[in-house]
């Protein structure tokens, strides 16, 4: 028995290789297991290799694998790009319709299974998905029964031939596979899970249900990967709560919309990944010192200009931090893990409010589009805030005097109005002002409004800015990250324990304004620091030297090959710091 | 119930003395009042020019945003509060240059918003620069042989967008003025209403005395009737775009809001933010 199994299915893009992956997830996770799925895919709809890779365990986890126990290939460029993830006891199962063969230098078995012929058969080669669930069922003495909900829910709506066609491919994948593993049938039999059903979602679905649960109502966004998901989410799901989603002709049209939306008074997001963001900048500085209240979500990818466009990425970060010309207040966060992202989207609209301020969710592709199991979502965990907003009747101000919208106040926030609330007019624009909104150039007012803008955020209020792992009070290594490396550092912790080395870990989540205080502490009590992220420069170490010092200390372990961290390559790259 | 005069303020304008924006912002004004308006139910967005400079100037909730990105803020204004009148306006350089791609689409998503645009051929708070609308030969200090390029037609564009409402003025003509804006307030749908506003500093071409000369009120033209798509392509090609009036006007189709499935019939801006248990629960099951 095992606890663990990672799989993998790759074929060519456009072949079902996404809903073989989905199909076996869903049921798995029914079962009670906990999945992590990550797929390689490419910036082409039809042809190209593309896999997923899915690892299935009966405790959380958040990182895909390092090795691989079973893989199920479509192609001949499946077995080769893949079959170095075996492990010596592998098992590869592919389509006798390309003659697969297998390559020298690996221990793992091959097994011929003609997926295409059976499917073929049986109705439509389409099937033969089908054909390779059922033959993995085989090999792990699964009973295919588990599918039959699945199934059902995919391809009722054609009618019950079409659901009885494809579990009779289920089946006849499984008969073939069982003959042919003879008293290898159950070689990989996993432990039983526990039989709870939770959630399984990739992080832009928490991202938009969190922008729903948090009160979002409108959306205006451009299409593009990694963030294309949460727009065709709330498309769906915010005309039940009276609200839409625009896609606008740009992103500056999508990020200056949902800026006029939110001064209208409406909660309103926009999404993008890095080429949109950049697009987004000067808009950004509008929000910023016109401080109207905006939420926007940016999930990393690789960069610069297209960059890597399917791949995973961290090198957003300095220019979500310092990206706009000019100063403005920003916050911007970057949730760990689905259920972060989840909680920490439906926050953003409560900080955007309280401090009137751009508020940026930071998030990377393996968050974003990596499916896996989540614990529940608790709902009422969620609070509303709207800060300074007013509401009943205002005071009359006398002589067409305007409303003081940018009054100087001790806290920096001054009260919000939104257009329709009489005696509340007062003027917005991007020009320097003063507190009724009307333009100066004055040095005292320019002094006085500039420092009122920063100071809103100096002591904002954030519930856990870091995620701590600390169980030392004096380590010998302190781990950092953000975003979704947090899974792949937590397992390689683990190993660096069992060598012997005191690791405590802390996965940043309030990137902006740095959590000066939280961090400092950890750094000065551990001997080495090392600063896991994907990118080329070390953006998060950088950031970290400028904010706590300790410039000897700090170790960059950087992967900017588009491909996200493994377990071991962490494990093996701390290792080699003492 | 208010009149124009509510609809001023007590900031000077900016713009030079026999600038025709003063028309444009009185004309606004007026407007404002006669089709009803209370100061805070109007929302002016505007983007940045001389002639951006208008949202300050009248008593109202005014939005002065970035270079060429006044409609996808009035936009998203209109979005938040239907109940809301909201004009964007700019200049020509706003609307057909910089935020060209945004007039072709706000035209053709017809969210029912007025855009004025107050085309002086120039560009004037950069110091006489070129603009879109600058006519082939049209000397100044980006083009001192003269521009090269082909000057746009905004209004025959706007007709091949899909426009609902397209309209020209004069900014001398007040009361015409006024009245197409009263049309294009009214309009259910997006409406564009182009305004020739001389640049008395730095166009020496197209004046007050020119586009006199030139123009031609659609109300002189016999037969014309704005409700032909295919005629106004015609009147303005033969004009070269040098009309004022009622261009076009579609009645029949409906506005952006008016096809959204699910929108809220009251202002999102005054939705309840908190979901229902049990619609999240429902949510949330979807992922299981």
């Amino acid at each position: 028995m095992i606890n663990q199994l990672s799989w993998k299915v790759g074929g060519q893009q456009g072949e079902g290789i996404e809903s073989t992956g989905e199909i076996f997830s869903i049921a798995l996770n029914r079962l009670g297991y906990y999945l992590y799925g990550y797929r390689h895919f490419s910036s082409r709809i039809k042809g190209g290799h593309t896999n997923n890779k899915i690892r299935v365990s009966t405790t959380q986890v958040r990182s895909i694998s390092d090795d691989l126990d079973i893989l199920v290939a479509f192609d001949q460029e499946t077995i080769d790009v893949n079959y170095k993830e075996l492990h010596e006891n592998g098992v590869i199962m592919a389509d006798t319709k390309f003659d697969p063969k297998k390559p020298e230098d690996t221990q793992a078995s091959l097994y011929a299974v003609p997926f295409t012929e059976i499917a073929t058969e049986l109705g439509t080669s389409l099937m033969k998905n089908m054909v390779a669930i059922g033959a993995t069922s085989a090999v792990l003495d699964l009973d295919i029964k588990v599918f039959e909900e699945v199934v059902q829910e995919i391809f009722g709506r054609k009618g019950q031939q079409v659901v009885d066609k494809n579990m009779e491919a289920i089946q006849a994948g499984y008969d073939h596979m069982k003959e042919k593993l003879g008293e290898k049938v159950g070689a990989m039999q996993l432990d039983k899970a526990d039989g709870q059903k939770r959630l399984f979602m990739i992080g832009n679905d928490a991202i938009a249900l969190g922008a729903m649960a948090g009160g979002c109502r409108f959306m205006a966004a451009y299409p593009i990967t990694p963030a294309s998901e949460i727009m065709e989410y709330l498309i769906k799901k915010l005309p039940a709560v009276g609200g839409t989603v625009i896609q606008t002709e740009d992103e500056i049209a999508a990020v200056t919309m949902a800026i006029g939306a939110n001064y209208g008074g409406v909660r309103a997001l926009t999404a993008s990944a890095g080429p949109g963001l950049s697009l987004k900048m000067e808009a950004i500085g509008l929000s910023g010192i016109t401080e109207t209240p905006l939420v926007i979500v940016d999930t990393q990818r690789g960069g610069p200009s297209t960059g890597l466009p399917t791949k995973q990425e961290q090198s957003d970060l300095m220019a979500m931090i310092y990206g706009t010309h000019g100063e403005i207040p920003k916050i911007v966060m970057a949730p760990s893990t689905v259920q972060e992202a989840f909680y920490d989207t439906a926050e953003a609209f409560n900080l955007a409010e309280e401090y009137q301020c751009p508020v940026i969710v930071l998030t990377d592709l393996q968050l974003s589009l990596g499916k896996q199991t989540v614990e529940p979502l608790e709902f009422d965990k969620v609070e509303i805030r709207r800060g300074k907003l007013q509401s009943g009747d205002l005071p009359e101000i006398e002589n067409k005097g305007y409303f003081k919208r940018y009054e100087v106040t001790e806290d920096g926030v001054s009260p919000r109005v939104i257009p329709g609330m009489k005696n509340g007019i007062h003027h917005v624009t991007g020009v320097e002002h003063e507190e009724t909104g009307k333009p100066s150039e004055s040095a005292a007012n320019r002094i006085a409004q500039m420092d009122k803008r920063m100071r809103k955020i100096e002591n904002i209020k954030f519930n856990n800015p870091v995620h701590k792992n600390a169980p030392h009070e004096e380590a010998d290594l302190l781990i950092v990250g953000f975003n979704s490396t947090r899974g792949a550092i937590e397992e390689a912790m683990g190993r660096l324990e069992q060598d012997g080395i005191k690791v405590n870990h802390a996965q940043v989540r309030l990137i902006h304004p740095f959590p000066v205080d939280e961090i400092l502490p950890l750094v000065q009590s551990a001997k080495k620091v090392a600063i896991i992220e994907n990118n080329a420069t070390g953006q998060l170490a950088n950031i970290l030297k400028m904010n706590v010092g300790s410039h000897g200390k700090i170790n960059k372990i950087l992967k900017y090959d588009g491909n996200p961290f493994l377990p071991h390559e962490i494990h093996t790259k701390c290792k080699e710091l003492f | 119930m208010a009149t124009f005069k509510d609809f001023r303020n007590n900031v000077k304008p900016n713009w030079c003395p026999g600038c025709g924006d003063f028309s444009v912002q009185a004309a606004m004004q007026r407007a404002a009042a006669n089709v009803g308006l209370e100061p805070e139910n109007l929302a002016v967005v505007s983007g940045i020019g001389c002639s951006g400079r208008i949202s300050g100037y009248i008593n109202s909730y005014g939005f002065h945003g970035i270079h060429g990105r006044s409609l996808p803020i009035a936009q998203g204004v209109k979005m938040a509060n239907r109940d809301l009148t909201v004009i964007a306006s700019g200049g020509d350089g706003d609307g057909f240059a910089i935020g060209m791609g945004h007039t072709i689409h706000a035209i053709r998503r017809n969210i029912d918003i007025t855009y004025i645009v107050m085309d002086n051929q120039i560009y004037g708070l950069t110091k006489g620069q070129t603009s879109p609308r600058s006519a082939a030969g049209f000397k100044t200090k980006s083009t001192p042989q003269g521009s090269i390029e082909q000057a746009i037609s905004p209004m025959e564009m706007a007709l091949t967008a899909g426009a609902t409402f397209v309209a020209q003025s004069f900014s001398t003509d007040l009361k015409d003025l006024t009245a197409l804006i009263e049309a294009g307030i009214k309009h259910k749908g997006f409406s564009l209403i182009n305004v020739f506003s001389p640049c008395v500093t730095y166009n020496k071409v197209n004046t007050y005395d020119w586009f006199k000369e030139n123009l031609t009120k659609l109300s002189d033209v016999e037969g014309y009737d704005p409700s032909s798509r295919e005629l106004a392509m015609q009147t303005l090609m033969k004009h070269d775009g040098l009309v004022t009036g009622l261009i076009y006007q579609n009645t029949e189709r409906k506005s952006y809001q008016e096809m959204i499935n699910g929108y809220s019939e009251t202002p999102l801006a005054n939705a309840d933010l908190t979901l229902d248990q049990e619609y999240f629960d429902k949510l949330t099951a979807e992922f299981v």
